[in-house]
């Protein structure tokens, strides 16, 4: 719905004004604002941080967790959760690793085993909260014990196996390059991302997305089928947490812990990013920004010396302050008439 | 409509009392029991009271701190080729007044959520299995709290009510908070054995443990005092806050480090995740220079030496630990470096003490097992003999004579 | 005058609930005969007076934690934050106590202070900022995290043994600490029933925008319901001093936030708030704490317990979704009673707790906001 809008406006000043609005309009603002602070503070910290490498190895390392919060942006703005992607992406990992076991040959058929399996958790979180109207909060909070339970259960409690260089690629390789030293596999996967997901929120699929968000009575009313729109929305999460776990795994290969919390780091992205948790309104950009800025915080603190036990809590005021703030500027009255006003379920 | 429920509530409470009514009324052992419990650990805070005033490090006793590091140099009585058995100044106790033909085995587990508890639990019903198939234990009874201090304080009193163990192992999730339930335990009468992690009391039986946190911590840091040139810089990196076992490893290593000419660049969290080391790493690695990595565990020590690699960076002089994934990258980089060892064998002996005790044979009161670091003189050994193990396994898991070596390890 | 509430706008809504409530004691009258047919069968006995102690302690620690989150729920809000203000809460108790008896009360006085403080921020935070509770909460839970790291480097003050006596002491088979949670259980219900605030808090999570047109003033019913769930959360944090007998920060890794939310969905009270009570949770408590009994007397492998834990939860939460949906169904006709807060027969069973940031106004004024975004 923010996407298209520009559209409704056509001349010249106007359309600009639109497309920064889509950009930064609303609660998406504050984090653009926050990013472009925090990155500032990174570089009088260390102004070395702006050479290529370093940001090369700040994207690897950012990149898993924007692609989880593009997957839980698709979640979210159509009016769910998914807390089962921090699991998954445990899961996934410890898949990878005891079926590849360090034979290369098996690398391409595991990524597709791994594809299928989360398209099915997806599956299977969608059709519970879609089908069995159980809430979302509850399906994927089960879905996350299941997940937890299964794979250790399967593993025996610690991983085992071990991954191929082939798998390790994507998120720890790249191409040599003169001035980036190094341009990773990731951020190329990233970009690649990034543009297929908008282009789908601009498609009719992700504007009915928003449309159920939104108002789920009036997309109803209009035709839309709400609970095939809501499970796709679920598989495209469980999709961007599988390859959140090929990237992530191949940034640091397989360790006990790997996932634990990411989903709680993933929502706070996207809430970040201006999206609201309820649905219906943000734009997956901003949700890609509220994740490079959860991971720029770290790095600023990183620069800044902080105690590493006084972390959390300034994170936890940042976040608060700035989700504040977004609310601040959208809680203002809106202007009663508007004539641009899309309706929710046009498409 | 009321009714209806509170009827089905009193239905639920009927059927409790119903059952609580079917055996013994439990109260006259109990309260007893509650009542010593209580004025015994009334004491005890009043001491640790005191030693929370003198605030200072509250992780650091000068006094246990040497004892360790001495016990480091001192020839463990017991069977060479069998660690487990092996004991450093063991005091003996007399335990004939536990000897009994019971069999029933209790164990309460703080929990099995990472790959050095996985290990030592698989090594620990291997050799349960070696008892049961003599005879020796019958049944093998575990509760496992899932680091839930409050849960393992309910599973310990739980076997203490069911009053049919014949001997309770406790392996603590946290030394202070474990304390009176431990101590209910002995009260009970069943003798006690404590592994691992310690709690604030002697009552147990024997309390079983390697040498130590601080021996641990100070293998790795004077390590890299001796291999690193005055003035290098070393970045330590920790896993949780809180935690007395790991806090014991970095007091030591930080009192090495004080008298030594190294510079430590920080200490960091990382809560073992590979990413958020390899993260950290790198962002140490653009500021300057790293030439040391200590760790109070070796989860995720590959990730840090990735760091290296992938910033074009030569190897740090590493602290690491038994766990085969460092080890193996250990030999494969050749870099220079030591894995100590917070002993997994440890989880054979508290069966093995079980056995005795109810012999009736003598067994130490305090069982302080060899902790001995794998340097780069034995590494090569170590890893021939775990050639087969998953990478997420401990060498010196001590149970290669077990039965069921070495499927049991390797199919978890 | 609480009566005329009653009847004009709690009336329906009881009907419902108690179907759901009534429910949710049948699923722990089953648990508990299957549970005991299962352990008979391996031999033991799931009512034996050892089990059943174990499980009323069991479930008194959650019980606290769950009746808070019960009042935050029932707001449309949540709470993710009380598992760190019982962390605090057990330290502060233990440090203000410091072993001496005559101090017990000024340490209890300590922790419903600094709980209740807690609970005021989230509220304000919430209710005046109008930010996301599940952001709010968390970002809650960070900073205290923050400030317990940097501040307690481990277990630290001493509980005097009388107030030991807490987490210890049994009435018969009855743990004090079970005792207690019951009766706080049993004022929660009461409040719930007979307060004004009480009702406010079903009017405010049915529809805020409603509630504050009928004259709620809906802010202050949803700091009430923060400021006691902190505090129930601050009463199982004195509770965990009185069990481990010194205060401990590594409580909030024990993931009671999820547990808690969990117990509350179980005993039947609606995520999206508005409906339930603090009886079910009771029972949802009760059939968590039952099932973790039966699962440690069968010995249970402790993973396949998280498995089965999880399909527990959705599994009963489809089930009463699965009534709530029938009976929506052949109640539409009634159409926008006031069980809803008047948002409609179709309100969508399954939207998340936003509550004040968009939900609420993304069902009332459905085509009036857009223009500002």
């Amino acid at each position: 719905m923010t996407a298209p809008r520009p559209a409704h406006r056509s001349s010249g000043a106007s359309r600009v004004a639109g497309v920064a609005s889509a950009l930064f309009g609303g609660g998406s603002a504050t984090v653009f604002a926050l990013l472009i602070v925090i990155f500032a503070g990174i570089f009088a910290m260390n102004p070395s941080f702006m050479e290529p490498p370093s940001l090369m190895a700040f994207i690897k390392n950012a990149a898993p967790l924007v692609v989880l919060a593009i997957g839980q942006y698709f979640v979210i703005v159509a009016g769910e959760l998914d807390l089962s992607v921090g699991s998954l992406v445990g899961t996934q990992v410890v898949i990878a690793a005891a079926l590849i076991d360090g034979e290369e040959s098996r690398t391409g058929p595991v990524l597709l085993l791994m594809l299928v399996f989360g398209v099915l958790v997806g599956l299977v979180n969608g059709l519970i909260t879609t089908v069995l109207k159980v809430h979302s909060l509850i399906t994927t909070l089960g879905m996350m014990l299941v997940l937890y339970g299964a794979n250790r259960l399967w593993t025996g409690g610690a991983p085992t196996g071990a991954l191929s260089e082939a798998f390790r690629q994507p998120g720890r390789g790249g191409v040599e390059m003169p001035v980036v030293r190094l341009l990773p596999w990731s951020l190329l996967i990233l970009v690649a991302v990034v543009i297929a997901a908008v282009v789908v929120m601009r498609r009719p699929y992700g504007r009915v997305l928003i449309a159920v968000g939104d108002n789920e009575q009036a997309a109803a009313f209009s035709g839309v089928r709400v609970w095939q729109v809501r499970t796709a929305a679920f598989v495209l999460s469980s999709v961007m947490a599988t390859l959140a776990a090929v990237l992530i795994g191949g940034y640091a290969g397989v360790t006990a812990q790997v996932g634990e919390g990411l989903e709680f780091a993933a929502i706070t992205a996207v809430v970040l990013g201006g999206v609201v948790l309820g649905g219906g309104r943000g734009t997956v950009i901003a949700a890609m920004a509220g994740a490079l800025t959860v991971e720029a915080l770290f790095t600023l603190f990183n620069q800044l010396s902080l105690p590493s036990t006084i972390r959390p809590a300034a994170q936890g005021l940042i976040i608060i302050a700035a989700v504040a703030y977004a609310a601040r500027e959208r809680s203002q009255p809106a202007p009663p008439v508007d004539d641009a006003r899309p309706e929710p379920a046009r498409s | 409509m009321r009714k209806t429920r509170v009827l089905s509530v009193v239905a639920v409470a009927a059927a409790l009392a119903v059952g609580a009514c079917t055996t013994d009324d439990p109260a006259d052992s109990t309260d007893e029991v509650d009542q010593v419990v209580d004025d015994e650990a009334g004491d005890e805070a009043d001491s640790e009271e005191e030693a929370e005033e003198s605030d200072a490090d509250e992780w650091f006793v000068q006094s246990e701190y040497e004892r360790q590091l001495a016990q480091r140099d001192i020839e463990p009585e017991g069977p060479a080729d069998q660690p487990w058995l092996q004991a450093i100044e063991p005091e003996y106790v007399d335990t004939a007044e536990y000897a009994q033909d019971g069999n029933t085995l209790c164990f309460s587990n703080a929990s099995v959520s990472n790959p050095w508890r996985v290990t030592g639990w698989i090594t620990m019903q291997q050799q349960v299995q070696v008892y049961k198939d003599s005879g020796d234990i019958g049944e093998f009874r575990v509760s496992d709290a899932g680091d839930d201090d409050n849960k393992q304080i309910s599973d310990i009193q739980a076997f203490v009510d069911a009053g049919d163990c014949n001997a309770i192992i406790i392996s603590p999730s946290t030394t202070a908070t474990l304390t009176p339930a431990v101590e209910a335990a002995c009260e009970s009468g069943v003798p006690v054995i404590v592994f691992d992690r310690g709690v604030n009391t002697d009552c147990m039986v024997t309390f079983i443990h390697p040498i130590g946190g601080y021996a641990y911590g100070a293998d790795g840091a004077e390590f890299l005092v001796e291999n690193l040139e005055p003035g290098s810089t070393v970045l330590a990196l920790r896993i949780l806050p809180g935690v007395d076992v790991l806090e014991h490893r970095w007091a030591a290593a930080q009192e090495i480090f004080a008298d030594s000419d190294l510079e430590i660049l920080g200490d960091e969290f990382t809560e073992g995740d590979g990413a958020a080391i390899k993260d950290i790493v790198t962002q140490y690695l653009q500021r300057g220079d790293v030439d040391g990595i200590w760790m109070d565990a070796g989860d995720g020590a590959v990730a840090a030496v990735e760091a290296f690699e992938d910033t074009g960076n030569d190897y740090p002089v590493m602290v690491g630990e038994d766990e085969l994934s460092f080890m193996r990258k250990w030999q494969e980089t050749g870099m220079t470096a030591i894995a100590p060892v917070y002993s997994n064998f440890q989880w054979r002996t508290p069966i093995e003490a079980a056995v005795q005790i109810w012999n009736g044979e003598q067994v130490p009161s305090e069982w302080v097992l060899p902790q001995a670091p794998v340097t780069e003189a034995d590494r090569d050994e170590y890893l021939q003999r775990n050639a087969d193990m998953p990478s997420l396994h401990y060498a010196k898991f001590g149970g290669e004579n077990l039965p069921g070596y070495p499927e049991a390890w390797q199919d978890r | 005058m609480s009566t005329t509430v009653d009847t004009a706008t709690a009336m329906p809504s009881r009907r419902r609930r108690l179907g759901t409530t009534e429910l949710v004691y049948m699923a722990l009258l089953g648990v508990v005969v299957i549970g005991a047919v299962i352990v008979a069968i391996s031999g033991g006995n799931l009512l034996s007076t050892a089990n059943t102690v174990e499980m009323l302690s069991r479930s008194s620690l959650l019980g606290f934690v769950a009746l808070g989150q019960t009042f935050v729920i029932l707001c449309r809000s949540l709470d993710l934050s009380v598992g760190y203000v019982m962390a605090l809460s057990s330290l502060i108790g233990a440090t203000t106590m410091a072993g001496d008896p005559a101090r017990i009360p000024l340490g209890i006085a300590a922790v419903v202070l600094v709980a209740g403080g807690i609970g005021l921020a989230n509220g304000l935070i919430i209710a005046v900022l109008k930010v996301n509770p599940f952001i709010t909460t968390l970002g809650m839970g960070l900073i205290i995290k923050g400030y317990l790291d940097t501040r307690y480097k481990g277990p630290a003050g001493a509980v005097p043994e009388a107030f030991r006596q807490f987490g210890y002491t049994r009435i018969g088979f009855v743990p004090l600490s079970a005792a207690v949670m019951l009766l706080a259980m049993a004022a929660g219900i009461a409040y719930l029933r007979t307060s004004r605030t009480g009702y406010h808090m079903y009017a405010v999570g049915g529809s805020e925008d409603v509630a504050r047109l009928s004259g709620i003033r809906t802010g202050r019913v949803m700091i009430t319901a923060h400021v006691l769930c902190s505090i129930a959360a601050g009463v199982a944090g004195l509770l965990i001093a009185a069990r481990f007998g010194t205060g401990s920060a590594l409580v909030y890794s024990s993931g009671y936030e999820l547990d808690s939310i969990a117990a509350v969905v179980l005993g039947g009270t609606f995520l999206m708030g508005g409906r339930g009570g603090v009886a079910g949770t009771l029972a949802g408590v009760l059939i968590l704490a039952e099932l973790d009994t039966v699962f440690n007397v069968l010995q249970v492998d402790p993973f396949f317990k998280e498995v089965l834990r999880g399909v527990v939860i959705i599994a009963a939460v489809a089930i009463y979704a699965r009534r709530q949906v029938e009976r929506r169904a052949t109640r539409a006709r009634f159409g926008g009673d006031g069980d809803d807060g008047g948002t409609g027969p179709g309100r969508a069973p399954d939207r998340p707790p936003d509550s004040t940031a968009g939900g609420a106004d993304g069902d009332q004024v459905v085509a009036g906001h857009g223009g500002d975004r």
